[in-house]
């Protein structure tokens, strides 16, 4: 059953997702493309750019994209397409009250205890790894063209991808123009 | 006016101009809850803006539930949390109605196959500014390492390596504590 599915895997995304929008990124890719299949790498990319280019959270944005493109992919119409979307969109924010409502209530009592910190200093680390992972894990011929198949678009890929990584870390240009920039490029280029 | 309605109001004004994820959301809540409305002092700020950070989920909705549960309980946490994630939810739905329709178009295929590699760049860019205010060190960068390599080569759930990362933390915690 494709909206329970939807619910348990956005609960879960929800849940476990620590260090917010991009470490969230590959787990929802994890679940999305590679255990449940429901989008390709590609369509997991391309909302990711819709995500930079339109306002609010990353997480709301993917499990909104998401809960309607499986449905729609799944054969359902534009109506229950609506309906994937905000199950996955309230999945995705239930733990968020879960837990927010609860922490509310105990966070100023345990906030300083060790074994919090403790908790916290493993974590941490692995969040940063959640990160890298994200970009390792989206690095494919369905992202970057082939270099057997399409030279030219792998080494347009891969000059597009190093302009937009030392432009926004070393020069500070803000994602959106960067975003914007890269698909005037395409635009221009293919 | 009612509170819950302009704090409804508010977040959604936030939710709607903030592009490019959660974290840009932060100067402007502080704007409008700190400095205009004085909702809360800037220490109250930090202190909630640092919790939220903390938790699982989606951030900047962690920090509208935060807040507003601070002020009004639980219907405030609920008219600031739809706030901030109606506009997101809205403006994708939309999208998401006429995106297949736009594909179908060379050009739009075109802009993206020039957008997808940026994306991924953008991904990869802040992972070292992360690394620092995680404070990566000698001792700890093999779980950064170890982790990225467990899900990018072996396909391991993220939701595991979180698991084990916490569970690791506390077992590490609670023997140097016995150690010492």
């Amino acid at each position: 059953m494709l909206y329970l599915e939807l619910f348990l895997t956005f609960f879960q995304i929800g849940l476990f997702g620590f260090g917010g929008g991009y470490a969230m990124l590959s787990m929802i890719q994890g679940e999305v493309v590679t255990s449940h299949g429901w989008l390709s790498a590609s369509e997991f990319t391309d909302i990711v750019a819709i995500s930079q280019m339109t306002p609010g959270p990353i997480g709301i944005n993917s499990a909104t994209y998401v809960g309607y493109t499986a449905a729609i992919n799944a054969g359902y119409s534009h109506v229950w397409g609506i309906l994937g979307s905000i199950t996955a969109t309230f999945a995705v924010v239930l733990p968020s009250f879960i837990l927010m409502i609860a922490i509310s209530k105990f966070f100023l009592k345990y906030q300083k205890h060790p074994m919090v910190e403790a908790v916290f200093k493993g974590l941490r680390p692995a969040v940063v790894g959640l990160l890298a992972a994200a970009a390792l894990v989206l690095m494919t011929p369905e992202n970057f063209g082939s270099y057997q198949t399409d030279k030219s678009q792998f080494i347009v890929s891969i000059l597009i991808f190093l302009v937009a990584f030392i432009g926004t870390r070393k020069f500070k240009v803000s994602p959106i123009l960067m975003i914007v920039l890269c698909g005037l490029a395409g635009w221009l280029l293919y | 006016m009612n509170f819950y309605l302009n704090a409804f109001a508010t977040f959604f004004k936030i939710g709607l101009f903030t592009i490019g994820g959660g974290y840009a959301m932060v100067p402007l809540i502080e704007e409008e809850v700190v400095n205009r409305k004085k909702w809360l002092t800037q220490e109250e700020f930090i202190d909630l803006l640092a919790v939220s950070q903390s938790v699982p989920g989606v951030f900047a909705v962690n920090f509208s539930i935060f807040i507003g549960y601070k002020l009004k309980k639980f219907p405030g946490a609920l008219s600031l949390a739809l706030g901030a994630i109606l506009p997101s939810f809205l403006i994708i739905l939309a999208i998401s109605l006429f995106f297949h329709q736009f594909k179908e178009y060379e050009a739009v295929e075109n802009i993206f196959k020039g957008i997808r590699p940026a994306v991924v760049a953008l991904i990869a860019a802040p992972t070292f500014s992360m690394a620092k205010s995680a404070k990566i060190c000698k001792y700890n960068v093999w779980i950064p390492v170890v982790s990225a390599l467990l899900i990018w080569m072996l396909g391991v759930s993220p939701v595991y390596i979180i698991a084990i990362a916490g569970i690791g933390g506390f077992i590490y915690g609670r023997l140097k504590t016995q150690n010492s």
